[in-house]
């Protein structure tokens, strides 16, 4: 008979219940089980209730002419007669994505400089920032939303009275107006030089980098990248002899056309996710700058480095390293937020097809499903950028 | 001759520009000319926007009276909130019902005063009463039953359909994020997987998308004739939502307790749940509570959403009363006063959480 490390005899072995790998397996077939009848169950009951409804089941509505007016349309067409389901979620999945993309850009910003202010010696300075922050982390988005849409931005004049600024911009309660910009034959070219411009600018900077760390030489990056930017289109609009024009808003009596406008629902959208997203920023940012012990400025400075530098080469790449995981879930969070559009109107996935659409063909579950299968996956893009970037920053240990 | 002085010379008081007052304002705002300027002009910023704020809402704001008419000021119209008080704070709760609700207040604030403060040192029995027998009273009391008379979900609104929508979800939010966690830390893979599905397919989505989930696809779910009302429907919605996020937070603490801990509660006999309860939770709780009330205050915030799906908590009775004919033209104030009051509880909430924090803390921190 085997005997143990123990001195124990095998032969009488315990019983199956306590075997803990035994139990291990029975528990996760009772998982499984359960799951499974879970499933079976839900999917039953939905079949049975959508032959009673007469709700049609697939995919087919998307091929559908959805009917309906959509209020805010970018870079599509879109006919109410003619256009699709499939139309208004492509539509919706844009909208989404300009208005995160937007205020994760603004959000950015504001979060920035007001945990930058908080951190300042100046006493009133940081206790403006500390209100910033503690009434707008207290407040629910949705009535920020609210507040900024039906309070502020529906309050404003009417087309008539106008508020202008210059001779071509101007605010009523229907958008803020701008003179939109006309491309004429060769306006190609302009965009073309942007692009090399932008390319040129990567590279420049990747060769500054190189030269310095084998030379020691500084080279002005920031200034140059600035230069290349502005100046290569610049140089080809006026060498192709500025192939575009100006159209300005035309105010009628009660209308307004031509022009570029931002609609009240998307600045009140853009605005408030911002500066309710940038708060919470605010406060990663100061505990980012906050780890950094401060034997890491008084070294630099003991080097001679200026305190502006300072900060951009010494405490910012180390802070970097705890904002960034904090951070990716606040543009997960301002992504997901984005979807209260609907409560303002604006048009973004939810309102116009978790909404509009659902209510019109009654497909929930396919519905659902996408719009759940989007925000999935627009998730899991963020946060893999956001890792990768992360993985770029982070402390290269042995 | 010689002057040597033999008495030590009798200390001078620190300079005048540097103590008091006026050191305080020569070093934390007048320190150099950028310094300067940057006071002066948040000093300006400020003066502007409390003159503004406070000629709003106090000085040229309306008190008295019952109607429109009566807000001649050209400041806010604080009566539109006066005067629909009772619908604001109780919804269409029967006014002579309302007294049911005050009761379950004071209860309620007795009760978390009890467990939340250091009054008393055994915290036993007034949890046994705050989470066992308050939440029973409660459903009868709102609900009716034992003589009260009923009061349907439908009548319920204001900001009682908010507290109870909010504690309501962590009440059920608490324990099935913790059996979460335990599931996502689990050795079982199998466990562990439906429990990672599950977090992450409702984290990866907004709560939105749940609630029309729970309200449009729950009774497409569930056999012909078993129907929820709106509110359960809500209810099970904002649960499952809070419970992955509770479920990442516990999971955290979890993770903090070093692994020594299981070991040395299994070398001494404890099995999985023993050892999970006596030892490795209580101290994994304790360290995640600022979190877990950090997510409570998401929550809260959180129950506004509900204005989609169509419940009438506090800012969808405020909003529907913006829209109230007699009361046109007062969404700030609306929206002002909504503001206002989540701000109170959320800030105390998160002041609360910082307060537990420290006093948390004491002994390992440096």
């Amino acid at each position: 008979m085997a005997v143990d490390a123990l001195g124990r005899q095998g032969g009488d072995k315990v019983s199956l219940w306590r075997d803990p790998k035994a139990r291990a397996v029975f528990f996760q077939i009772l998982v499984i089980t359960l799951f499974l009848a879970f499933v079976f169950y839900v999917g039953n009951n939905t079949v049975e209730n959508l032959e009673k409804r007469g709700i049609a089941s697939g995919f087919g509505f998307l091929s559908e002419p959805a009917g309906f007016g959509i209020g805010i349309v970018l870079l599509l067409d879109y006919n109410a007669q003619t256009s699709t389901h499939g139309d208004v979620l492509l539509i919706g999945i844009i909208n989404t994505v300009v208005v995160s993309l937007s205020g994760i850009v603004l959000a950015t910003i504001f979060g920035f400089v007001f945990g930058v202010l908080r951190l300042s010696k100046n006493w009133i300075v940081n206790k403006i920032a500390a209100v910033y922050i503690e009434v707008m982390r207290n407040i629910p988005l949705l009535v920020q939303l609210l507040f900024w849409y039906f309070a502020v931005l529906s309050v404003l004049p009417t087309v008539r009275d106008s508020i202008k600024i210059g001779e071509n911009v101007a605010i009523n309660n229907r958008g803020i107006y701008f003179p939109s910009v006309i491309p004429e034959a060769g306006f190609m070219v302009i965009v073309v030089a942007l692009v090399v411009a932008i390319a040129g600018a990567v590279f420049l900077t990747r060769w500054a980098h190189k030269r310095q760390d084998k030379t020691g030489q500084a080279f002005p990056v920031f200034w140059s990248c600035v230069g290349l930017i502005i100046g290569l289109p610049v140089l080809a609009a006026l060498v192709t002899g500025m192939p575009f024009s100006f159209e300005t808003p035309n105010l009628g009596r009660f209308n307004i056309s031509g022009g570029w406008v931002l609609e009240p629902e998307f600045l009140a959208l853009w605005l408030g996710l911002s500066i309710y997203t940038g708060a919470f920023i605010a406060e990663i940012v100061r505990g980012g700058i906050n780890s950094v012990s401060h034997g890491q400025t008084e070294a630099a400075h003991s080097l001679g480095i200026r305190p502006g530098l300072t900060m951009r080469l010494v405490i910012l790449p180390q802070a970097l390293r705890v904002i960034v995981p904090p951070l990716t879930s606040q543009y997960l969070n301002l992504t997901k937020n984005s979807s209260l559009a609907t409560a303002i109107g604006y048009a973004d996935l939810t309102a116009i097809f978790a909404g509009t659409t659902l209510n019109q063909t009654g497909q929930a579950i396919e519905v659902i499903a996408i719009t759940m299968a989007f925000y999935l996956g627009i998730s899991l893009l963020i946060s893999m950028f956001m890792n990768w970037y992360n993985r770029r920053i982070a402390l290269v240990e042995r | 001759m010689a002057i040597v002085k033999t008495e030590r010379h009798p200390e001078l008081p620190p300079p005048v520009s540097q103590t008091g007052v006026i050191g305080w304002l020569r070093q934390n705002l007048f320190s150099n000319w950028w310094n300067t300027i940057l006071t002066l002009v948040s000093l300006y910023v400020v003066w502007e926007a409390m003159s503004a704020l406070i000629g709003y809402t106090i000085i040229n704001a309306n008190f008295a009276g019952t109607t429109r008419e009566d807000c001649t000021g050209t400041g806010a119209c604080w009566v539109f909130i006066k005067a629909r008080f009772g619908q604001n704070m109780y919804g269409f709760y029967p006014e002579a019902e309302r007294w049911r609700i005050n009761v379950g207040y004071v209860l309620g604030a007795v009760g978390l005063f009890l467990v939340l403060s250091d009054v008393i040192k055994d915290k036993k029995w007034p949890a046994v009463f705050l989470f066992v027998v308050y939440p029973i009273l409660c459903y009868f009391l709102f609900y009716g039953g034992f003589g009260l008379p009923k009061v349907e979900t439908s009548e319920w609104g204001g900001l009682f359909l908010t507290l109870v929508l909010a504690s309501v979800s962590i009440f059920v939010a608490l324990p099935l994020g913790i059996v979460l966690a335990l599931g996502r830390r689990s050795d079982m893979p199998v466990v562990r997987m439906v429990c990672v599905g599950f977090i992450e397919l409702i984290r990866g989505v907004p709560l939105i998308t749940v609630l029309f989930m729970a309200s449009v696809m729950l009774p497409l779910f569930l056999p012909e004739g078993m129907n929820f009302d709106k509110l359960i429907r809500a209810l099970v919605g904002m649960s499952l939502f809070s419970a992955a996020y509770m479920a990442e937070v516990i999971r955290g603490g979890l993770q903090a307790i070093p692994k020594g801990q299981m070991e040395a509660a299994k070398s001494l006999g404890l099995g999985y749940w023993q050892a999970m309860g006596l030892i490795i939770l209580p101290q994994a709780l304790k360290i995640s509570i600022p979190a877990i009330v950090n997510t409570f205050i998401g929550l809260f915030k959180d129950t506004t959403l509900v204005i989609i799906i169509g419940l009438l908590d506090l800012l969808s009775v405020i909003k529907s009363g913006t829209t109230d004919k007699n009361w046109l033209g007062l969404a700030t104030e609306g929206y002002v006063f909504v503001a206002a009051v989540f701000w109170v509880f959320c800030f105390g909430m998160s002041r609360y959480s910082i307060w537990l924090e420290n006093k948390l803390h004491t002994g390992h921190k440096r």
